[in-house]
């Protein structure tokens, strides 16, 4: 159903392009979204055909994330690259290192002779797809920050507060398991228990200042002790009941909490519009918790999700329209609108203040937590991660996480192998630059 | 049409795979050549024929072939921008990777597992269905029709009977004691994968069997029939080496579906995610090359997977077709 609907509203993307605007110039975005999301993307390239006459945009879903990226690549190859492309977070290092293949969206924009503002964006939004300098190579567009969504029934039975710290977890967990339900379930321990871990912990994640500053000897520093030490409790919280891990799997981990069952799901500021409909109780949301006894700890975390890029080699007017595009999409109605459709985050302050003003958070608490996590003081390493190949090292991440769980291996050993197998990788990374 | 099949010719699927000119046995050459120069006046005619099927072959086959070959010794970014020459060392890195030791070991299971398991059940049922008179037809069509369900279709049902949460597979089982857990558990998503795949081609080597079992001449079962009391004997010593052309050809098609053609259910199955899940070689290939942009390195292991398939193909035909008799 959706598939046809996705059909229908890019052939009336495509009609209203054929018919409108003969003379405007007509650009392309790329992107790797399905279902609602998709849906919204067309209503904002829509708004955006209606907002003036000289440009006309035309989105094209290009399947999932990672085929958005193929594809993408595969056409710069062939010199028939889209003007737009969305990538997602674990793809910034591959674009952003081909030297060439963008122009960086603060430049675009400048050049278009308007006045790019990075303060203009919220603090979580700003590193991670800009460059060491801070220049801004990726337009964050939908952004996301890992929260805690809770069951207050759960916590209402077992008379107990919502935990803010993992100490206090340890307190409150025995309690709810005793209530009946799981106290905790999470969706995806790569980006919620590893990279968010280093920012929330304010923990340095590789040197190289996280990869940012150069691919040659870029190592990763997963044998943290740190990190050792939370999969650690999560290992010893899964064997005492206070845990449950379904796998590397996103629903498989949040349809429990949907029924009703699990006190705690570690999920996406951007699940918030999913889970108004699926889940089966009422439900709201806090900050993702940190370890109250790791010094520095309880900074902010980084924005997941994807950015725009605008692909380099396009003749100047179709650039200009890009850089329109790109100025009419971080205005802050459309920011608010996509904020409100998709449960993304809002990436300006404009944006944020205006939902705000609206009285959106009082109707809807919980769409502004992943915003105030993104807005919480940073640290020197709460900012992101460039490091090159990370799919692939997510997929290792993930084959060891089970393993953990499984009992196949044990938590040193895990990150050891995580991280000699990663590091490797970052090599043979860097050799590609090269 | 798969009833009026006689024997299927290994050729048509070996030329597919570009081996064509090596397997057809003397005979047959002789035989095309005589009716070459009995049909053809003008020598340029019958290459002009072969021209579209060579077209797809070079375009689709050899093209991509030879550029997996040469971007195999390179390390490139993937927009295309550096290369590094590296020599053989993406293979090395693959074939000693742990890792990719214990795919290929899974790959060589799995192929083996549902080579067999779909041969021997397509072919069980085949000599079942073929002595059903009453309703023979909606017996055979049910059969059948599970083949035209697409990969990934299938892929999504096996999600749902295997499902951790409401799958009714793994309720069942539960009660028995087992508590399987697809997606986290490596071996029940072996099992629930293996399930699957072998489900999804039995109806393809029922086909072929029925239509084997029906051309055994009816004077010859009879005269078995004479000789011999023991169906099961019967079925031994006449029929089965009566289906071995067919048997052999089901042998190529069904390793070539287990290594390549499960991709479909594979990918459906671990939800994009494989973690510690079993996975085949050819999903390793799309793994580091369509999602992790790592090109030298999936063209590595491409290349890889051809010259396993070469060898494969060489011994099938070398070893197993001899002893082989078409009729």
């Amino acid at each position: 159903m959706t598939m046809i609907k996705k059909f229908s509203m890019a052939a009336m993307a495509v009609a209203m392009s054929a018919t409108s605007s003969l003379a405007a110039t007509n650009i392309t975005w790329w992107h790797g979204m399905g279902g609602r999301n998709g849906e919204v993307i067309n209503e904002v390239s829509q708004k955006f055909n209606a907002s003036q006459t000289a440009c006309n945009l035309t989105p094209i879903s290009k399947g999932t994330y990672e085929e958005a990226l193929a594809t993408g690549i595969a056409a710069f190859r062939s010199g028939e690259q889209p003007n737009i492309l969305q990538v997602f977070d674990a793809g910034a290092a591959t674009i952003i290192n081909a030297k060439g293949a963008t122009v960086a969206a603060e430049d675009l924009i400048n050049n278009a002779g308007y006045k790019f503002d990075r303060n203009a964006f919220i603090e979580g939004v700003r590193y991670f797809y800009a460059d060491s300098k801070g220049k801004f190579i990726g337009m964050p567009f939908n952004s996301s920050a890992p929260i805690m969504y809770v069951n207050p029934q759960a916590f209402e039975k077992a008379g107990v507060a919502v935990p803010k710290t993992w100490e206090e977890f340890e307190t409150v967990a025995p309690k709810l398991k005793e209530a009946g339900f799981i106290p905790m379930t999470a969706s995806q321990l790569t980006w919620q228990f590893t990279e968010n871990f280093f920012s929330r912990q304010n923990i340095q994640f590789a040197n190289n200042n996280n990869g940012y500053d150069s691919v040659v000897d870029t190592k990763m520093n997963l044998t943290d002790k740190n990190l050792v030490m939370m999969f650690e409790k999560l290992k010893a919280w899964s064997d005492a009941g206070l845990y449950k891990f379904y796998g590397a799997s996103w629903n498989d981990n949040q349809k429990p909490f949907e029924e009703g069952k699990v006190a705690m799901w570690i999920g996406s500021s951007g699940s918030f519009g999913g889970l108004q409909k699926t889940a089966s109780m009422p439900f709201s949301a806090d900050f993702l918790p940190y370890w109250s006894s790791i010094k520095g700890a309880g900074t902010n975390t980084f924005i997941g999700g994807a950015a725009l890029f605008a692909m380099a080699g396009k003749p100047e007017a179709e650039n200009k329209c890009t850089a329109d595009f790109f100025q009419f999409l971080t205005s802050p109605e459309i920011q608010k609108f996509y904020h409100q459709a998709t449960g993304y985050v809002a990436i300006t302050k404009a944006a944020y203040e205006l939902a705000k003003k609206e009285g959106y958070y009082e109707k809807t608490p919980v769409a502004e937590v992943g915003i105030k996590q993104l807005m919480l003081p940073s640290g020197e390493w709460s900012k992101g991660y460039r490091l090159g190949f990370y799919p692939q090292i997510r997929s290792i991440m993930e084959r060891e996480y089970n393993k953990i769980f499984s009992g196949e291996t044990t938590v040193q050993k895990a990150f050891e192998t995580i991280e000699k197998e990663g590091n490797d990788l970052l090599t043979r990374f860097a050799k590609t630059a090269g | 049409m798969a009833y009026t099949t006689s024997q299927p010719q290994p050729g048509g699927f070996l030329s597919r795979l570009g081996f064509g000119g090596k397997a057809r046995s003397r005979k047959t050459a002789v035989a095309a050549e005589e009716m070459k120069r009995v049909q053809f006046t003008s020598p340029v005619l019958p290459y002009l024929f072969l021209f579209p099927q060579l077209a797809v072959i070079f375009i689709f086959f050899y093209w991509p072939s030879v550029q997996a070959v040469s971007s195999s010794f390179y390390l490139e970014d993937p927009f295309g921008f550096g290369s590094t020459f590296v020599g053989l060392s993406n293979y090395t890195d693959v074939i000693f990777s742990s890792e990719y030791q214990s795919i290929a070991l899974f790959t060589a299971v799995f192929t083996v597992l549902v080579t067999f398991l779909s041969l021997s059940l397509g072919l069980l049922l085949a000599v079942k269905a073929d002595r059903v008179i009453r309703g023979a037809s909606t017996y055979k069509t049910l059969l059948i029709a599970i083949y035209a369900i697409a990969a990934p279709v299938s892929g999504l049902i096996g999600m749902m009977i295997f499902d951790q949460h409401v799958g009714p597979f793994v309720k069942m089982m539960s009660y028995f004691g087992w508590h399987m857990q697809v997606g986290l558990n490596y071996y029940d998503t072996a099992f629930a994968m293996t399930v699957v795949a072998v489900w999804k081609q039995i109806p393809y080597n029922f086909i072929f069997f029925l239509s084997g079992l029906q051309n055994v001449p009816v004077s010859v079962r009879e005269a078995a029939m004479i000789d011999c009391r023991s169906g099961m004997r019967r079925f031994w010593t006449v029929i089965l080496p009566l289906l071995a052309p067919t048997a052999f050809f089901l042998l190529t098609i069904n390793v070539t579906y287990a290594l390549f053609d499960t991709f479909g259910i594979i990918d459906v199955m671990v939800k994009d995610k494989p973690a510690n899940n079993p996975v085949t070689l050819v999903y390793k290939v799309y793994a580091d090359g369509f999602r992790g942009n790592d090109i030298g390195g999936s063209s590595a292991q491409s290349v890889i997977l051809m010259i396993v398939v070469f060898v494969l193909t060489i011994f099938q035909f070398r070893f197993i077709e001899r002893r082989v008799h078409y009729n």
